[in-house]
């Protein structure tokens, strides 16, 4: 579904992003590992149009992605769920959960996603969505793009900062949404929680992949992993 | 005579409706302002020239091709907020990864080359326009005479300032130009034409300005220098209402209006400067305006 050759990516003068390559497979989790400043969330921004200056091959259900502008990315059936969540003040909760439009049909309804999140339904009356907890606001961060009928969602980090038992509550939703048919590539330094939920990790390191580890075969594979993750 | 803390009863509210009128005018003006400084982080010292240019637009659709007043209500704001969206895809859009002191240096030049070419057609003295004849004449109402146009003026006003913040506060599309105030990437990654919601923005802070512009022709006399005069006092508006706040602008404006036309009454010397001591209050004391939550 989304296959990723050769990416580099600048910010400025930086040079962050050296040839990552690797591919997503539908309906599969797959994990980006690295430490921090390894490019990871670099990756996921370059994916979604966000990173100024970039090059290289991204190709999503065979289109070619990487001159393109973030909205038409996003009408390509890609969402993005940032690393700070990106909840806005300015809108109350229910607002927050409505503005991403819908960009393909087959997204998740409102009742449905009120089922799958029933504490948001509680709280979809408050007028400002960052009065919402940490969790709250990572909950409607995911529901929001669900909505819009994205196939590929990319989430950057989702238990950054959060008690183990949110950890827990956002595992089971990751793993229902790739129940439903979503596929996720997701972001994180938490190796604890993503062996819970994906099918393969992609370790990153220097802005290049240098590792890929099947969920199943991660025992084999714990003293690199520690190595890489320096944990 | 009704005599109220000294002052004769038709006198006071004589000066409080036309407080209420000049109130209308920094109102509209300081939403459009206050809307693309929210929007568009990019100070407009070009609105002044850009309200004078529906005004002139109103005059010149009458005496070019005989369009009155009606349907110069809607064809002004559309011509000149086309307008303003030529200016915001070829100059503007440049300014908005720099400094916000570019924007402002682009805008007030824009302002001087536009007021300049029109003063150089046209003159500074100031050109006739009628009042349209459904709206002429005045209603006794007892205590006043309150002039039908000016009426008008102000209830025009207040339904084009509440129309747009309901929009703003109350519609999806509200929604979508709030949350790209606060994160324009995000809002893009969503897939939302971010850049062209930004220009529609300009078009349609520039098409209220002209609106007023309009509103203005009949009362002012449609001169080239007809911004200069409300733009000082606008931008004050917008700085003791906070310079994001859209109820902000329209409170404030109304407000300081009636504030301005009280003091010409009980001290009138003082009425020149009343807005900028108010202003340097609120500074001093409240830095984000009355209602603003950025600086």
């Amino acid at each position: 579904m989304l296959e990723v050759k050769g990416l580099n990516a600048w910010y400025g003068e930086s040079h962050i992003l050296h040839g990552i390559d690797f591919e997503v497979r539908e309906g599969e989790v797959v994990t980006l590992l690295g430490r921090n400043g390894a490019g990871k969330t670099t990756t996921l921004k370059s994916i979604m149009g966000l990173v100024p200056r970039r090059e290289g091959s991204i190709k999503f259900r065979g289109a070619e992605l990487v001159r393109l502008m973030p909205h038409h990315i996003a009408r390509h059936g890609i969402a993005f769920c940032p690393e700070e969540r990106g909840i806005f003040g300015s809108l109350s909760v229910t607002e927050n959960l409505l503005l991403p439009p819908v960009v393909a049909p087959g997204g998740l309804g409102i009742d449905e996603i009120y089922t799958l999140f029933p504490n948001l339904k509680e709280r979809a009356r408050t007028a400002h969505g960052t009065r919402l907890s940490g969790g709250e606001q990572q909950m409607l961060a995911i529901a929001r793009i669900l909505r819009t009928g994205a196939k590929l969602l990319l989430l950057d980090e989702p238990t950054e900062g959060l008690a183990p038992v949110i950890v827990q509550q956002i595992g089971r939703t990751i793993r229902e949404i790739k129940a439903r048919g979503f596929t996720v590539l997701l972001v994180e330094q938490n190796f604890r929680f993503a062996q819970t939920v994906a099918d393969r990790h992609y370790v990153v390191e220097h802005g290049r992949v240098i590792d890929m580890i099947p969920n199943h075969r991660r025992e084999a594979s714990m003293d690199k992993l520690h190595e890489y993750l320096g944990v | 005579m009704i005599m109220i803390f000294g002052i004769p009863g038709p006198l006071l509210f004589g000066q409080l409706l036309l407080g209420l009128i000049n109130g209308a005018f920094y109102a509209m003006l300081s939403l459009g302002l206050a809307i693309i400084f929210g929007m568009l982080n990019i100070i407009n010292f070009a609105h002044g020239a850009l309200f004078m240019m529906g005004a002139f637009a109103a005059w010149m659709l009458l005496e070019y091709a005989g369009i009155g007043y009606f349907p110069a209500l809607i064809l002004a704001p559309l011509i000149i907020g086309a307008f303003g969206i030529l200016l915001e895809r070829t100059l503007i859009s440049r300014m908005y990864k720099l400094d916000h002191l570019y924007g402002l240096l682009l805008t007030f030049g824009l302002s001087l080359v536009i007021e300049g070419l029109f003063r150089n057609y046209y003159g500074s003295s100031g050109l006739p326009y009628q009042i349209p004849k459904v709206l002429q004449g005045a209603t006794n109402l007892g205590f006043m005479y309150l002039p039908n146009y000016r009426a008008w003026v102000v209830a025009a006003a207040l339904v084009v300032c509440f129309s747009t913040w309901a929009i703003l506060e109350k519609t999806s599309l509200g929604a979508k130009l709030r949350a790209a105030t606060e994160n324009a990437p995000l809002v893009q990654a969503f897939g939302v034409d971010v850049p062209r919601v930004i220009t529609l923005t300009f078009g349609g802070g520039v098409a209220l300005a002209a609106f007023a512009g309009v509103l203005a022709a009949p009362i002012y006399s449609v001169n080239p220098d007809m911004g200069d005069n409300f733009i000082n006092t606008v931008f004050a508006v917008v700085v003791i209402g906070g310079m994001g706040s859209i109820l902000g602008a329209i409170l404030t404006g109304f407000g300081l209006g009636v504030i301005e036309g009280l003091t010409k009454v009980f001290y009138p010397q003082a009425s020149a400067t009343v807005v900028f001591l108010v202003m340097v209050i609120v500074l001093l004391t409240m830095p984000h305006g009355l209602f603003g939550k950025r600086a």
